[in-house]
């Protein structure tokens, strides 16, 4: 039996994404509004396993919220890669990472 | 009484080195923080019995997304941000929009039903890496080979994009 409810792990999940969020929003250079972003999957990733765990039952073993966890870990590797590839692109191009420089579409 | 002590010990791990990152000024310094956080997460993945996926997120994220953001950060050279955004009028909106985020959800969860300690399962079905396996080669095999498919387009991807560019005397448009 665990003593710890449900509904703790909900609240460290909702607080982590939402941490990643304000990052997202508030910072300028790409590669930490990026790593901020890392921070939302895995709130959800903790969401996901703590809702399997609670929610397991002998009959029904709700393992797709586990499996789901391992494809997004996937996913969000290929991410990682394909996005800092973007970013190094981008450097090159333009000579900075920062959010508020890079304004071409504006123009 | 061990797994709450260990649960809010593993919760601040998790949270702290988040919102110090969302901070960090130095983008080395948030890498760093990066592993911490993930870390506490994987601490949390093994609390709830899912050992594979603890396991899997220490090699995956603390260390080959931590390993390739560090990489990029020294080849680019842009470890120091200098200044953060100063401006109040631009910090108002997003903070409070993150103030209502964080109290819609924690209020949420809060009010919702549920949260009693899981029924019947000591240990979780989540703890043998067997049942990963089952599953990964029966119901989601369609998936499981997307996935491998997706990991190769990826790789072609990224060695597309951060190819050498043309050099400028060779490009049609102009620089900027």
């Amino acid at each position: 039996m665990l003593p710890v409810a449900l509904n703790h792990y909900l609240i460290v999940a909702a607080l982590l994404f939402c941490t990643g969020f304000a990052g997202v929003l508030l910072r300028r250079n790409v590669i930490v509004v990026f790593m901020c972003l890392e921070l939302m999957l895995n709130a959800a990733n903790i969401a996901l396993v703590a809702f399997s765990r609670y929610n397991a039952t002998v009959e029904r073993p709700m393992m797709d919220g586990n499996v789901f966890v391992f494809f997004v870990i996937t996913v969000a590797a290929a991410e990682v890669a394909t996005g800092l590839a973007i970013i190094v692109a981008l450097y090159r191009r333009r000579g900075t990472v920062m959010a508020d420089d890079l304004t071409a579409l504006k123009k | 009484m061990m797994h709450d002590v260990l649960f809010y010990l593993f919760a601040a791990m998790t949270l702290a080195p988040a919102l110090l990152l969302v901070c960090s000024r130095n983008t080395v310094n948030a890498a760093m923080l990066m592993i911490v956080s993930f870390i506490g997460a994987a601490s949390l993945f093994a609390l709830l019995q899912a050992y594979l996926l603890a396991v899997l997120q220490v090699m995956v994220y603390a260390g080959a997304v931590v390993v390739l953001f560090l990489f990029i950060i020294m080849l680019l050279d842009v470890g120091h941000e200098g200044r953060l955004r100063a401006a109040l009028s631009k910090l108002v909106a997003p903070l409070a929009f993150f103030a209502a985020l964080g109290c819609c959800s924690v209020l949420a969860i809060l009010s919702g039903r549920g949260g009693e300690a899981p029924a019947g399962l000591e240990a979780s079905p989540a703890a043998s890496a067997e049942s990963f396996g089952m599953l990964l080669f029966t119901k989601y095999q369609l998936a499981f080979e997307l996935t491998g498919f997706l990991l190769l387009a990826a790789m072609v991807g990224v060695i597309f994009i951060s190819r050498r560019a043309i050099p400028a005397g060779n490009r049609t448009e102009g620089k900027e």
